[in-house]
C-alpha cells in the first residue's frame, strides 16, 4: 500500500518552506518567469508552462522510487493529464486553457454551524499548520491511477480550528465560479459552480488532506491551485479543486457528478473494486503510465485498513 | 449551357445516348478518370494520417501519459467519422450529378473498417489484456461495449464482400448485405454517446450528420417500397 506522509522532522531543513515564503513565492516566481518571457519572447504573454518549468523539484523526491516500490508518476504526467471540467473535458485541456487563472489573492469563506465562521484569506489558514508530503494513489473513476507526492495538511487541523457545533454534520465545499477565467464555465456540460462534499467522520480522518502543492512545489492551477482536496481512497472526483467556500452543513450535501447523473454516482464514492460503475468495471485500474489495464484495484484503493471502519454496517452496494 | 455539358459527361453513356446530344468525347473520359485518381488520392492521405500521426505519436511520445486512451479515442472516432463520410458519397453523388464518385466509397468503406480493427485489437490487447473471459464479460455486461462490439462484427462481412467478384456472385443480395452499414454508424453513434461522461456535444453532432445522411435516404427507400408493393400486385392480383 502506498502511504507515506513526512512529518517536518522527516525532511531536511533545508527543504522545509514557511507558508509565508511559499505564498511569496508564488509571485516571485510569476515574476521572475514573466521577466523571463519578455526576456526570451520579447513581451509575449506569461504561460502557465513557463512557470512550471521555472520550478525545480525539490532533491528529497530523487530516490523515493526505492523507498515505496512503486514509482512516483512525473511531475509532466501529473501536471498534464487532468480532469478539471472548468477548463475542458480533454485531459490536455486544464494545463492548456487554465493559463488565465489567478489563484491569487484567495480567501475561503467558511460558512454554516461553525463557531467560528467568516473569510478566510489562505495566508491565514495556511500559517499555523504544518506541511507535509503525503504520497497517495490516485484513482480516477475512469479506471486509471496515478502516485503523487501531493503537500498538504490535514483537513481535520482545520476543522478544528473553526470549531463545528452539533448540528455540523456533513462538509459542503465549492469550487470557485469564474467564467472568464475558466471558459468551460460557460457552456453547461456540468452546472457550476463545482460541488463536493464530506461526512464529518470522513472530513476529519487524518488521510484526508487540504493540498496546496504537488512534488514540494506550489499547486499548478489545472491541478486545482491554490487550494484542493485529496481523499485518497475515494474516486478522483471526490477531490474538489480550487477551493472558494466550506460550508458545515446538517443534510448531505449533493454533489456535482451526482447531480448530472445519480444513478452512476453517489456521494460517498468510495473506490470499490467490487461495485461496478454501470458502464465500466472498476475491478482494474490502468496504473499510468503503464499501458495495460491489468493493475488489481484494491478495495478503498488499498486504504482498507485506515479506513473501512466509517463504514461498518453500511452496505456499500447501495452506498455508492 | 456548360453546366448541361458537365451533367452530360457524367451520366452513363446507354442514357445520353437515347437522346440526339453527343456521346462524351475521349478528352470527356481522360478528365473524368483524372478526376477519380485525385479524388482517390485525396481519400488515402486524408485517410491515412490520423493513423500516420498516431504512428509517429507513439514513438515520439506525443500521445500524453495515457497513450492508449489516446489511440482508443481517435481511431474510434476516425472510424465513425470515415463511416458518415462513406455514407454521404451517394447523397453527394446525387448533388453534384457527378456518377464517378461511386469509385471512391469501397476504399473509403475499407478505411473506415480497417480503423474499427485497429480499435478493436488496441481494447482487446491493453483493456482486456488478452483475457477472453474479461472481454466477453465485458461485451455482455457492458451496454456500450455491447452496441461497440455489434457495431464491428456487422462490419466484419461487409469489408469481406466489398470485392467486385462478391459484388457479382451476390447478385441484389449484396445491396441488401450492405445496408447493414445503417445499423453499424447508429450503433457506433450510440456506442460513442453512452461511453462520455458528460460533454455529449461531439456525439450529438456525429449524431446529427448521421440523422441528415439517413433522412436523405427516406423518400427514395419509400419510394422503392411503393414500387415493389406494386409489383407483386401486379403479379398477384
Amino acid at each position: 500500500m502506498i502511504i507515506r506522509s513526512r512529518k517536518v522532522s522527516d525532511i531536511p531543513s533545508s527543504d522545509i518552506t514557511p507558508a509565508e515564503v511559499y505564498l511569496g513565492r508564488r509571485k516571485f516566481i510569476r515574476d521572475a518567469g514573466l521577466g523571463l518571457a519578455t526576456l526570451t519572447f520579447g513581451g509575449t504573454t506569461l504561460n502557465s508552462e513557463v512557470a512550471a518549468q521555472s520550478q525545480e523539484i525539490p532533491a528529497r523526491f530523487r530516490n523515493l522510487k526505492s523507498e515505496l516500490g512503486e514509482e512516483l508518476n512525473s511531475y509532466k504526467d501529473i501536471t498534464t493529464y487532468n480532469n478539471f471540467y472548468e477548463f475542458g473535458t480533454d485531459k490536455k485541456d486544464p494545463s492548456r486553457n487554465s493559463g488565465e487563472f489567478k489563484p491569487e489573492p484567495w480567501t475561503v469563506s467558511i460558512e454554516g454551524h461553525v463557531n467560528k465562521p467568516g473569510n478566510y484569506q489562505l495566508g491565514d489558514i495556511l500559517s499555523p499548520v504544518t506541511m507535509e508530503d503525503r504520497i497517495y494513489r490516485l484513482r480516477c473513476v475512469e479506471a486509471w491511477s496515478m502516485v503523487i507526492p501531493w503537500y498538504g495538511f490535514p483537513l481535520a487541523d482545520l476543522i478544528k480550528r473553526v470549531e463545528p457545533t452539533g448540528n455540523a454534520k456533513f462538509l459542503r465545499f465549492e469550487t470557485v465560479y469564474r467564467p472568464e477565467e475558466m471558459p468551460y464555465q460557460k457552456t453547461s456540460v456540468l452546472s457550476w459552480p463545482y460541488i463536493e462534499g464530506l461526512r464529518m467522520d470522513e472530513a476529519m480522518h487524518p488521510l484526508t488532506t487540504l493540498v496546496t502543492g504537488v512534488y514540494g512545489t506550489e499547486l499548478p492551477n489545472q491541478n486545482g491551485a491554490p487550494l484542493r482536496l485529496v481523499v485518497p481512497w475515494k474516486y478522483g472526483f471526490k477531490g474538489i479543486k480550487s477551493i472558494v467556500k466550506i460550508e458545515f452543513v446538517e443534510e448531505m450535501p449533493t454533489n456535482t457528478w451526482k447531480m448530472a447523473n445519480s444513478l452512476e454516482y453517489g456521494f460517498y464514492s468510495n473506490v470499490n473494486p467490487e461495485v461496478s460503475h454501470p458502464r465500466w468495471s472498476q475491478a482494474r485500474e490502468r496504473r499510468l503510465p503503464s499501458l495495460f489495464k491489468s493493475h488489481e484495484t484494491l478495495m478503498f484503493n488499498g486504504y482498507a485498513e485506515e479506513v473501512s471502519h466509517l463504514y461498518a454496517g453500511m452496505d456499500l452496494r447501495r452506498w455508492k | 449551357m456548360a453546366m448541361q455539358k458537365k451533367s452530360l459527361i457524367f451520366t452513363r453513356g446507354w442514357i445520353s445516348a437515347a437522346g440526339s446530344r453527343p456521346r462524351p468525347s475521349l478528352l470527356d473520359c481522360m478528365i473524368q478518370k483524372q478526376r477519380i485518381l485525385v479524388s482517390k488520392v485525396v481519400i488515402w492521405i486524408g485517410a491515412l494520417s490520423p493513423g500516420v500521426w498516431l504512428l509517429f505519436g507513439l514513438f515520439l511520445n506525443w500521445l500524453g501519459p495515457n497513450p492508449i486512451e489516446t489511440l482508443t479515442h481517435i481511431t474510434g472516432m476516425t472510424t465513425l467519422v470515415l463511416l458518415l463520410v462513406t455514407l454521404s458519397v451517394t447523397p453527394l453523388r446525387r448533388v453534384t450529378g457527378w456518377n464517378g464518385l461511386i469509385r471512391i466509397r469501397r476504399p473509403l468503406g475499407l478505411f473506415s473498417f480497417f480503423y474499427a480493427l485497429i480499435h478493436f485489437n488496441i481494447w482487446f490487447v491493453f483493456d482486456q489484456v488478452f483475457n477472453w473471459r474479461w472481454m466477453v464479460e465485458d461485451i455482455i455486461e457492458r451496454p456500450y461495449i455491447t452496441v461497440g462490439f455489434s457495431a464491428f462484427l456487422i462490419l466484419i462481412p461487409l469489408a469481406l464482400t466489398s470485392t467486385k467478384r462478391w459484388m457479382r456472385r451476390l447478385g441484389t443480395g449484396w445491396t441488401k448485405l450492405h445496408s447493414g452499414i445503417y445499423f453499424a454508424a447508429i450503433l457506433g453513434v450510440i456506442h460513442y454517446y453512452w461511453l462520455v461522461k458528460a460533454d455529449v456535444r461531439l456525439p450529438l453532432l456525429l449524431g446529427f450528420f448521421l440523422s441528415v445522411l439517413l433522412l436523405y435516404r427516406v423518400p427514395g427507400w419509400l419510394k422503392r417500397r411503393r414500387r415493389a408493393v406494386m409489383r407483386s400486385e401486379l403479379a398477384d392480383p
